[in-house]
């Protein structure tokens, strides 16, 4: 079995991320410190909290964070860990890891913020991550912010809140989800399936 | 375009070892209508989009079991989960949280302490801190106090605690636009005029509170059958719904209500 790293920045409830990985066969372990990051065949990186303290936390997991990408150990962000993979974000106006080129900005004025609800997919491109998906399925989002990656052609699938707006971005061996797969009922899991089938297990 | 939800609400009783989901039926008679995290994995299977936990024994020893329905539900269902009845403190949220809930509903403690609004949303999200309204009618000219137009003459709304039991003097349209302003992410506003009786969704209170905030807002109190449901979406723009009995006593399957609203025009996730 794949061993997944879910990275435990201090920030709230991971049993969902953690039981929805048990569910789809995966081997998931709550990482609290960076030298365990070291051996997992993926990572996670969890969406919970706000970015500036999401950032301040996650820190010190920068450089394993960079070694598992160089190594093209699959990653996947949800969330606000999707968020922290742009240059910078709009929330707490600070940097985050660079790791995709782009910004995360504020959801545009005239809709309700947060966006908090099931919203529908519309996918743009091929991608072994959204196997099984079909166009217009739903998915679980609670966002305030929003990433705007400068290479459009890195967003595999986007969704309809006030603007179209980047659901998924994929770039080589990092994936990003804006929605919570681990809330997504049936579909999410179909989503977390995909992400660890992409392991080399 | 987001989905409007549906969303069950499981009144718990915890004085049980598996706790159960029961529902007053004219505010007295109390009926059994389940286990809680075998409820909820029924309602996810028929396609419900969230689900809330309201402990509705809330004292203190019952906490650890309110903790082991959601850990329990947590395992099977993958959807967000809402604690809601007695919270207290940024304690009792973080062990919400910990047993995987999504979000805690808070009311009274707030009301009492309204800095807690802010420490919870500040800790662990907007999206994670929803603030239950009660709000009851009071036809009368009040200074200060936001006056609404019915058909049944002209009133404001005034909250409550501890279900209806107790009353505040504070308006529910300036709460809840304070709510927001000290970092609510959802309001979960129930009518305690319609609560339990089944005539439907107090559309002039519902209309109020969603046209005054701009934070998602979820009707619940007097839903009855279907009709209620669509009506609540047509006539004002709130984000969700919240129904109990109907579904519980298997009146209706939260599959059969969205394809009736479907039909009917209104979006939802089927």
């Amino acid at each position: 079995m794949a061993m997944i790293a879910i990275i435990d920045y201090g920030m709230g409830n991971l049993r969902s991320i953690y039981n929805a990985l048990i569910n789809v066969n995966g081997d998931p372990v709550i990482v609290s410190d960076s030298a365990k990051l070291s051996g997992a065949d993926a990572v996670v990186i969890p969406g919970v909290g706000s970015f500036g303290d999401g950032m301040n936390n996650l820190r010190p997991f920068g450089d394993e964070l960079f070694d598992v990408i160089n190594d093209g150990i699959p990653m996947l962000g949800i969330c606000i860990g999707m968020h922290v993979l742009f240059d910078w974000s709009e929330e707490s106006n600070c940097a985050g890891f660079g790791l995709i080129k782009g910004d995360v900005i504020r959801l545009p004025e005239g809709v309700k913020v947060p966006q908090m609800g099931w919203n529908e997919l519309r996918i743009c491109c091929d991608s072994d991550l959204l196997s099984g998906i079909n166009d217009g399925d739903f998915f679980y989002f609670v966002h305030s912010y929003y990433c705007v990656p400068e290479n459009k052609h890195t967003i595999t699938a986007t969704t309809d809140y006030g603007v179209d707006l980047a659901a998924v971005v994929e770039k080589d061996n990092i994936h990003a989800v804006q929605f919570h797969p681990e809330k997504s009922s049936n579909k999410g899991l179909i989503i977390l399936k995909n992400f660890v089938g992409t392991t080399k297990c | 375009m987001l989905a409007k939800r549906i969303i069950p609400c499981l009144d718990c009783d915890l004085g049980f070892p598996l706790g159960r989901v029961v529902k007053g039926v004219r505010f007295k008679q109390i009926r059994y209508a389940g286990i809680p995290w075998e409820l909820a994995q029924e309602y996810d299977n028929q396609g419900a989009d969230e689900l809330i936990f309201l402990d509705i024994t809330a004292s203190h020893e019952r906490r650890e079991t309110m903790s082991k329905v959601i850990e329990k539900t947590s395992e099977n269902v993958f959807m967000p989960l809402t604690v809601g009845g007695g919270i207290r403190s940024l304690k009792d949220a973080r062990t919400a949280f910990n047993a995987g809930a999504d979000k805690v509903s808070v009311n009274t403690a707030v009301i009492k302490n309204p800095d807690l609004l802010n420490e919870i949303s500040k800790y662990f999200g907007t999206q994670a801190c929803v603030i239950a309204i009660d709000a009851k009618r009071r036809y009368e000219h009040k200074t200060g106090k936001e006056m609404v137009d019915t058909p049944q003459g002209e009133c404001w709304f005034e909250c409550s605690l501890y279900g209806g039991r107790e009353f505040t003097g504070i308006d529910a349209i300036q709460w809840a636009m304070e709510a927001e302003e000290r970092g609510a992410g959802d309001i979960m506003l129930t009518s305690m005029d319609r609560d339990g009786t089944k005539d439907g969704y107090d559309i002039e209170l519902t209309k109020a509170i969603s046209n005054s905030v701009n934070i998602p807002v979820i009707a619940s109190g007097g839903c009855g059958n279907l009709e209620h449901i669509l009506e609540v979406f047509k006539k004002t723009n709130v984000s969700a719904a919240l129904a109990a009995s109907i579904f519980h006593f298997g009146e209706y399957t939260v599959s059969e209500v969205k394809e009736y609203l479907k039909k009917n025009g209104v979006h939802v996730r089927l």
